[in-house]
């Protein structure tokens, strides 16, 4: 990230506007995050597509499991709704340039590609928080889970577990944008690679869920998760340029 | 120093060669109208000018920078095939959203004015969604014009445009020409750009076949550079 | 003359492997597990031909952002097909092996588990590769998607790890070392898996430098 905020020193060297390149970076983040988000609250088109299938899946899980059974299992169901429901807002972020060609003038736009991807990936964060945070509750009522033991554990392993997913899901949302079976190709591609954040997202949301607080036996899973969300965002941020640009 | 040099670029899908050994020069306040038939690349062409791809070899430079310099892209505007705004977002918050973008002082003072000299202000909290197409396409004007660039590059600007787009945007162009802006276009329809250009270059298949000014001659009979310097 | 070395390797490689066939078939059962644990001298063997793509797979893609040279794209898909291709006959023996010794074909061991992860995680770059149309994307696309993959390869090893240290260990490979002889017969087999991966991966890269030719034969075709 550093070096991609040092590419927009020469946007804070045009007399007229004179900005750190770092605020000048974070700026032009946010605008681009606040135009996805917007674009997205006209429509609500991807939102409610993820809303309505995460509670689907819910449903479904709440026939084919017992509920001891769902308790035992917790991060797994879940993290399963959030992964599936999380792809059909990923989907969405790049398509979404593709009607009017609109990627072009983000592209010819003085943005670096990473304040871009950065924040474009930051308004699909808060889409799928958003589900997530719908999720849950529905989770407990349904299977009869008193999840809110271990609160504010529980929710930093849902934001950086969210991370990961949206990290990947964005990176590769730019990759399968103009390809065949654009739809099928993403989850085909980021699953796999999302299985140790999966993985290590589920291992600490059954613990939390069920009360056991993140102890010495649980903390390297969640070392392992912070590991995974660093190394994908750097990656991501090198690499976005070239994927959009050749 | 020039507005646009393109040295020695060349194309590749794959190891099929879509630009030649492209050599194209442009001098600030030059209109070169770039012609040829579908196929020839001037889309290609354009848009790896553009910086919206790298080109496999060669170098080009807008003002002194590569394409994908920051203080090139601020000094160019690109009309493409898309008119490169979102449906769901309303005429002023578009172009308020690429004022942004471009680091612009005053967003919301530029996009008002720009939605005025497009005739846009009366449905300037419309959505783009539920506009008529010449309505869409002078908001792309506007949205190209919108940061004050330098270097106009527009790509078969014509091709797409209702009457009354079309009288837009040749005035801006025109004006844009009397400021002593650059303009590189792309097109097949030859009159309309004949009229503006200072000097044209044929494509040929991915090669540059003629390049140099626009005479008396070629505006009189649009067809005469084809037949001269093309293959028929 | 590269013909002549790449089958001179290919031969010699058939040679060897005839031969450690041969010797291995008269090699004595072992005392617990009977004959089958005589598919340890392929096994092992075509995970290391199948890691050692996997490795060329990424430098050559790495080289291929940097430089931009088709060959090394060529030589990505090469070693990668090749290599998958091991990585199956690796999986494969293992589940044979596995349904002899354990009674079960599959069991979510963590070396199983990984294996089948990196499996996936290149078989997701042959499909990557399939869908983008255009050759310069799509080996851009393809070196981006390899780099992600191969980054996830040692996650995916210590986490699988961890995930299993949790729940109860299913049966190891049985321990023990090996006969010295035995030792000559298992590093033959490896150089001989390894050459005859390098054979097929000269053979899959030459096609595929025929292949974009003629992709860019049939985009001249069409432009005139």
């Amino acid at each position: 990230m550093q070096s991609m905020a040092s590419s927009s020193v020469s946007v804070a060297a045009i007399p007229e506007r004179r900005r750190p390149a770092a605020i000048e970076f974070v700026r032009q983040i946010f605008v681009v995050m606040v135009k996805d988000l917007r674009a997205e609250f006209r429509t609500k088109e991807a939102i409610n597509a993820s809303l309505a299938f995460a509670l689907v899946i819910l449903l479904l899980f709440s026939f084919a499991f017992e509920e001891e059974t769902t308790r035992d299992i917790s991060g797994g169901l879940l993290w399963i709704v959030f992964a599936f429901a999380g792809t059909l807002i990923l989907n969405r972020s790049f398509a979404r340039e593709q009607p009017n060609d609109c990627l072009d003038a983000l592209i010819a736009a003085p943005v670096p590609a990473a304040a871009l991807f950065l924040g474009k990936a930051l308004a699909n964060y808060f889409l799928v928080l958003a589900v997530e945070l719908v999720s849950l509750p529905v989770f407990g009522i349904f299977h009869n889970v008193n999840w809110t033991r271990q609160f504010w554990q529980l929710m930093v392993v849902v934001a950086l577990g969210t991370w990961a997913l949206t990290v990947i899901g964005t990176i590769f949302s730019a990759l399968t944008v103009n390809i065949r079976l654009r739809e099928v190709m993403l989850p085909m591609l980021t699953y796999p690679i999302l299985i140790p954040a999966l993985l290590a997202a589920m291992m600490l949301t059954t613990d939390l869920v069920a009360g056991k607080p993140i102890g010495p036996d649980t903390v390297s899973w969640l070392k392992m998760l912070i590991g995974f969300d660093i190394i994908y965002t750097a990656v991501s941020v090198v690499l976005v340029e070239v994927i959009l640009v050749g | 120093m020039s507005a646009v040099a393109v040295e020695g670029v060349w194309k590749f899908y794959g190891d099929f060669p879509a630009l030649r050994d492209i050599h194209l020069d442009a001098a600030e306040g030059a209109a070169l109208a770039l012609i040829g038939r579908n196929g020839a690349g001037k889309t290609t062409l354009l848009r790896t000018i553009a910086g919206f791809s790298r080109p496999g070899r060669g170098s080009i430079k807008i003002f002194g920078d590569s394409p994908r310099e920051v203080a090139a892209r601020r000094r160019m505007g690109f009309i493409g095939h898309g008119i490169s705004v979102y449906d769901e977002l309303s005429a002023l918050e578009n172009l308020m959203l690429y004022g942004r973008l471009y680091g612009l002082p005053n967003p919301r003072q530029s996009a008002l004015e720009w939605l005025e000299r497009t005739g846009l202000e009366r449905v300037r909290d419309g959505l783009v969604r539920e506009f008529s197409r010449g309505m869409r396409q002078r908001l792309a004007v506007a949205r190209a014009f919108l940061h004050g660039p330098s270097l106009l590059l527009l790509d078969e600007p014509f091709t797409a445009l209702d009457d009354k787009a079309i009288a837009v945007l040749q005035r801006l162009l025109r004006e844009a020409q009397a400021e002593g802006k650059t303009i590189l276009m792309s097109t097949h329809q030859l009159r309309e750009a004949l009229e503006l250009a200072t000097h044209v270059a044929l494509l040929i298949r991915g090669k540059v076949v003629f390049h140099g000014p626009c005479t008396a001659e070629m505006v009189s009979d649009p067809g005469f550079v084809y037949a001269k310097y093309g293959e028929q | 003359m590269r013909d002549k070395i790449i089958y001179g390797i290919g031969i010699a490689a058939a040679a060897v492997i005839a031969w450690n066939l041969y010797a291995i078939w008269g090699l004595p059962d072992e005392v617990n597990q009977g004959s089958v644990y005589k598919i340890i001298f392929f096994h092992v063997p075509m995970w290391a031909a199948g890691g050692t793509g996997a490795v060329t797979s990424l430098v050559a893609s790495v080289l291929f952002l940097i430089t931009r040279k088709f060959k090394l794209d060529a030589l990505a898909v090469a070693s990668t097909e090749v290599g998958l291709a091991f990585l199956t006959i690796g999986l494969a023996t293992g589940s044979i092996w596995g349904r002899q010794i354990w009674g079960i074909w599959w069991t979510w061991d963590a070396r199983l588990t990984s294996a089948l992860i990196c499996w996936i995680l290149y078989a997701g770059y042959l499909m990557l590769r399939r869908a983008v149309e255009e050759p310069t994307q799509r080996a851009i696309f393809a070196a981006v998607y390899s780099i992600f993959a191969f980054i996830d390869v040692p996650i995916v090893f210590f986490s699988i790890k961890w995930w299993r240290t949790q729940h109860p260990q299913p049966v190891f490979w049985g321990g023990g070392s090996f006969p010295p002889d035995w030792t000559r017969h298992f590093l033959w087999n490896m150089a001989a898996m390894i050459a005859l991966g390098v054979v097929l991966t000269a053979v899959r890269y030459r096609q595929e430098e025929a292949q974009r030719e003629i992709d860019s034969l049939r985009r001249m075709a069409h432009a005139l």
